[in-house]
């Protein structure tokens, strides 16, 4: 139970504190920027219909409470945690009155499969690759590879998007350029492999930025283990090179590629939001794109207190299973 | 102290001279660490390599072992291997050739073992790899040989489930020993295997490396700046000064009758058991080697330097007795050039 | 019998020690050495620094353009790029290459400010906390964790489309600088505990050093290359910020910023049309930005880092 005190009790602490931090920045923005959201929103609708002061007057009540904004600020707050609480974000204004949380959560399991697969696919290949280049830093592969790579990873992943999108769905018209998928969602082999046929393109932008990212840092890591007395050793005494590589170099580096793991999700998340913008993936990406387009402020508002949510959880979730991989703070 | 095997050579170094060359970023770098080394190791023996740190004997060490990677470059000479009846040209081997003599032929024990042993592997699984690297057609029965191997050297079986920062400094070292010398090389060399340990653990040492000697007849070339080692081990001692071999003799000859200035000083700084008289140490410092002195390199701080010694460097000749020394003084006629 | 004589020794350079190489480059980072030193020997900072002085150059042309930053329908609309129009016209009757001009200029500039105004935070921030240790440290400390996990995409896009019509690139410059000071701080935090650790440190306060004045003849040598490296993230950040939020069009949809362009130039569906220049320009524009800026930071770290000069680089077989 030490475990529990030392290690856990620390990090549910620190959730708990981000997601109160998270959810009060969250409600403060809209109440401390000088636009008011029902304004605006009034503004869009009365300028393309004919208003009748009365009309307008309910209709800015109505928009008041469904933004959470009647009362004072306190009660607003108390009101704010309790629907919170309840898991009600509020009705979406654009697909009204669907709620913002039904939307969210049709729009979770791409997102959740796309950033998954990539963030697993991009780690190890960007560890295997970038220990590889280390071990092998004087060939010529070597140096094409983290030339590349240093190459694509400053660039942002709007602009990788775009590129994919422009090189192989439009001028060579490869991969489909919008959608998740085509036909009717089931098992079946052909709605699977339209699954795979959409999600191509966003996976190969995500895994390209995810792996140049993972690539340089695992480069740096394995070149400081290179060089210590154990791989020297290992050399010297003939061990195979595959074996070397392996146990002796990638295994001795990885702990700290662990632990950063749960940052690399949230820097993957925001390109995962990216790579659906550009490529109308439905996840929560594209209902966030939709809703800025449609100036849905509950989406918005929703969606950004859910990614707060999500990402500090899935933090938690990490942190809670390193121990699993270092025993050395098990046996505290 | 054991008689020597008779004198045949398992392994000679001719001439060999190498450095360090480093570039970066326009500057040039050049540390000479061993100049015309010759020297001739005999099967079965117990050879010691004397000197202070940083005069090459850890270069030699490498050039023995065949791992000549940059900066370290060979300018020339050569090292041959005497096993089975052929002449291995050690530096000449390509690199799959020289990993698979390692071990067999040729291992090492290097100087603290502390950090040696991968630290995210149990000790059984690295004997493991070291095994499987070089006799594959032991497989299973492996382990057994391990652990009969440990039980001959009297280590316990409990360090095999280990991790090796769960040993005692000792116990990594004794580990390490062991872990290169399983697979019964001809030559094993021993870089500083007492340095970094207590005065109680070095015996024990020196005891396991003597008792592995004897049981597999191989040869052991112990690299030590502790004279008391050499005292207690070595067959024959080189001195080795400034990436030079300024003299060679056996043990008892060297240490009651030193030739060289330098080895006369390290003789005379040791401490003895009925003379109290105070101890003098050398003066000045050991040259760093990127820009050494010319002519004999131990001149600026030797008490008997002449004019000749400034300028040409000594060859390492006979002085009788089985003794080699380099230096003027004793051979005034090389100074002629 | 042996003599105790007084031998002098010659005076031989030694090979440098880490600490007399870090002495030497805190002098030589006060001197042109390092630049002149790195663009001889490297490669990466030679190209590194050729494209940003390229893309310095256009940024600077910007100041003699023809036509104003938010000018339209100066020039025909929808022109390839001629002899006339260097790199084509938009649709909106601009001429792409003083446009691109402007927005290089224009996408710094919110960089620059928004650097300005991260690390501002990010040094203060870290070396209080940092240095005065204890309770103050592990309070600022939650609430600088507590911001790295705060995912900060969707937060600007939610301030952004809040103020969506008042946006000008000043406000999202300051904007996308109050988010990115978190990570760094972190940074200068380990960076000033490890200093004030080093004997140096406690060296200088033993002889009477006052704090400010050790922070700033002692340490600061160490963090600037520190800051150089750090200051590079914090401008990539904010260019892909900007891009990101101005493709999405919550940004300064007026003037010309490198992701304004591809936002105009996309809704004026340039895919569709064929009309590839105006996407052209800003896209390789960024591209050449973000990497340039990469290769002078990783060349000045691996410079900078002592480890690196003496291991690196050996001649190979001289012999």
């Amino acid at each position: 139970m030490n475990f529990v005190r030392g290690y856990a009790l620390p990090r549910l602490v620190q959730w708990a504190v981000v997601i109160f931090v998270g959810a009060t920045v969250t409600f403060l923005i809209p109440r401390l920027l000088p636009t008011d959201p029902v304004e605006q929103t009034l503004n869009r609708v009365s300028a393309t219909s004919v208003t009748d002061p009365r009309a307008v007057e309910s209709f800015r009540n109505a928009l008041k409470d469904l933004y959470g904004l009647q009362g004072t600020p306190l009660e607003q707050y108390l009101n704010f945690w309790s629907r919170l609480v309840r898991g009600d974000l509020g009705p979406s204004l654009g697909a009204f009155p669907t709620p913002v949380t039904q939307i969210i959560r049709d729009g979770l399991p791409w997102t959740i499969g796309l950033l998954g697969t990539t963030l697993v696919l991009s780690w190890f290949l960007g560890l295997v690759l970038g220990t590889l280049a280390a071990y092998y830093g004087n060939r010529r592969w070597s140096h094409v590879l983290s030339g590349v790579l240093v190459t694509l990873y400053p660039i942002p992943y709007f602009i990788l998007a775009l590129v994919l999108v422009m090189v192989f769905a439009y001028y060579i018209p490869l991969f489909p350029l919008v959608g998740g998928a085509s036909g009717q969602a089931s098992l079946s082999p052909a709605y699977i492999g339209s699954i795979i046929g959409h999600s191509f393109l966003p996976a190969v932008s995500l895994v390209l930025g995810g792996t140049a990212f993972r690539f340089i840092i695992a480069r740096s890591l394995a070149s400081g283990v290179i060089s210590s007395d154990h791989v020297t050793y290992a050399e010297l005494a003939g061990l195979p090179r595959r074996r070397i590589v392996f146990a002796y170099i990638m295994r001795n580096s990885l702990l700290p590629q662990v632990t950063d793991l749960a940052l690399a999700l949230g820097a993957l998340f925001e390109g995962a939001l990216i790579t659906e913008f550009v490529f109308s993936y439905p996840g929560i990406g594209y209902r966030l794109y939709t809703a800025i387009l449609q100036s849905d402020f509950n989406m918005i508002m929703g969606v950004t207190f859910f990614s707060i949510v999500g990402i500090a959880t899935a933090a938690l979730f990490i942190d809670l299973l390193y121990p699993l991989v270092d025993p050395r703070v098990r046996y505290r | 102290m054991t008689v020597a095997a008779p004198p045949s050579a398992i392994a000679e170094v001719r001439d060999l001279r190498a450095a360090y060359l480093t570039e970066a970023y326009g500057v040039h770098r050049a540390v000479y660490a061993l100049e015309s080394i010759n020297l001739t190791i005999r099967s079965g023996e117990i050879l010691g390599i004397a000197g202070e740190s940083g005069c090459g004997k850890t270069t030699l060490v490498k050039m023995l072992l065949g791992t000549v990677t940059p900066p370290l470059t060979v300018l020339g000479g050569s090292v041959h291997y005497y096993v089975d009846g052929r002449d291995i040209d050690l530096l000449a081997l390509s690199d799959a050739e020289r990993r698979a003599l390692s071990w067999s032929v040729v291992s090492y024990i290097p100087q603290g073992s502390m950090h040696v042993l991968n630290p995210v592997r149990r000790v059984r699984d690295t004997f493991r790899d070291f095994l499987s690297a070089h006799r594959p057609q032991w497989a299973d029965r492996a382990e057994d040989h391990v652990r009969e191997y440990l039980r001959d050297l009297g280590l316990p079986e409990t360090v095999l489930g280990a991790f090796p920062h769960q040993l005692s400094g000792g116990m990594r070292q004794r580990v390490t020993i062991a872990l290169a010398t399983i697979l019964a090389p001809k030559l094993i060399l021993a870089d500083e295997p007492t340095t970094a340990l207590d005065v109680v653990v070095q015996r024990g040492v020196i005891q396991l490396l003597d008792d592995i000697r004897q049981r597999t007849g191989s040869t052991l070339v112990l690299v030590t700046h502790d004279m008391g080692v050499h005292a207690n081990l070595a067959d024959r001692v080189a001195v080795v000064y400034a990436g030079h071999i300024v003299e060679q003799a056996d043990t008892t000859t060297l240490f009651q009758h030193p030739r060289h200035p330098y080895t006369q000083y390290l003789i005379q700084s040791l401490p003895r058991l009925d003379d109290v008289a105070e101890r003098t140490s050398i003066p000045g410092r050991p040259p760093t080697l990127d820009n050494p002195p010319p002519g004999c390199r131990f001149h600026p701080r030797c008490p008997y330097v002449m004019d000749v010694c400034r300028t040409t460097v000594p060859p390492l000749v006979d002085v009788g007795g089985g003794q080699r020394a380099a230096c003027f003084l004793l051979t005034p006629e090389h100074a002629g050039g | 019998m042996i003599r105790d004589v007084n031998v002098s020794t010659p005076a031989v350079e030694s090979l440098p020690s880490t600490e007399v190489l870090a002495e030497r480059q805190r002098q030589n980072l006060l001197l042109f050495t390092v630049g002149r030193d790195l663009f001889r020997f490297s490669g990466a900072f030679r190209l590194g620094a050729v494209l940003l002085l390229c893309l310095l150059g256009m940024a600077a042309l910007s100041l003699v353009a023809p036509y104003a930053a938010d000018a339209r329908r100066v020039v025909p609309n929808d022109r390839p790029p001629s002899l006339q129009f260097l790199l084509g016209t938009t649709a909106l009757g601009q001429d792409v290459f003083w446009l691109t001009t402007f927005a290089i200029r224009n996408s710094l500039f919110v960089a620059t400010v928004a650097v300005l105004i991260s690390r501002t935070i990010a040094v203060l921030n870290g070396s209080f906390s940092g240095y005065v240790g204890g309770a103050v440290d592990r309070v600022l400390s939650s609430i600088t964790d507590t911001f790295i996990v705060i995912p900060r995409l969707p937060l600007l896009i939610l301030i952004s489309f809040m103020v969506r019509g008042s946006l000008n690139l000043v406000a999202l410059a300051i904007l996308i600088g109050l988010l990115d000071w978190a990570f760094p701080s972190k940074r200068y935090r380990a960076q000033v505990l490890s200093l004030r650790e080093e004997e140096f440190t406690q060296t200088a306060t033993f002889a009477g050093m006052g704090t400010f004045k050790i922070i700033l003849r002692e340490h600061l040598p160490f963090l600037i290359p520190f800051l150089m490296a750090d200051a590079v993230s914090g401008f990539l950040f904010a260019i892909g910020i900007e891009i990101t939020l101005s493709i999405l069009g919550l940004s300064d949809l007026s003037m010309p910023t490198i992701g304004t362009m591809i936002y105009w130039s996309n809704y004026y569906q340039v895919l569709l049309a064929k009309h590839l220049w105006w996407i052209g320009a800003p896209l390789v524009s960024s591209v050449l930005l973000v990497v340039s800026l990469y290769l002078l930071s990783t060349s000045l770290g691996t410079y900078l880092d002592p480890r690196t000069r003496l291991k690196s680089l050996a001649v190979r077989g001289a012999g």
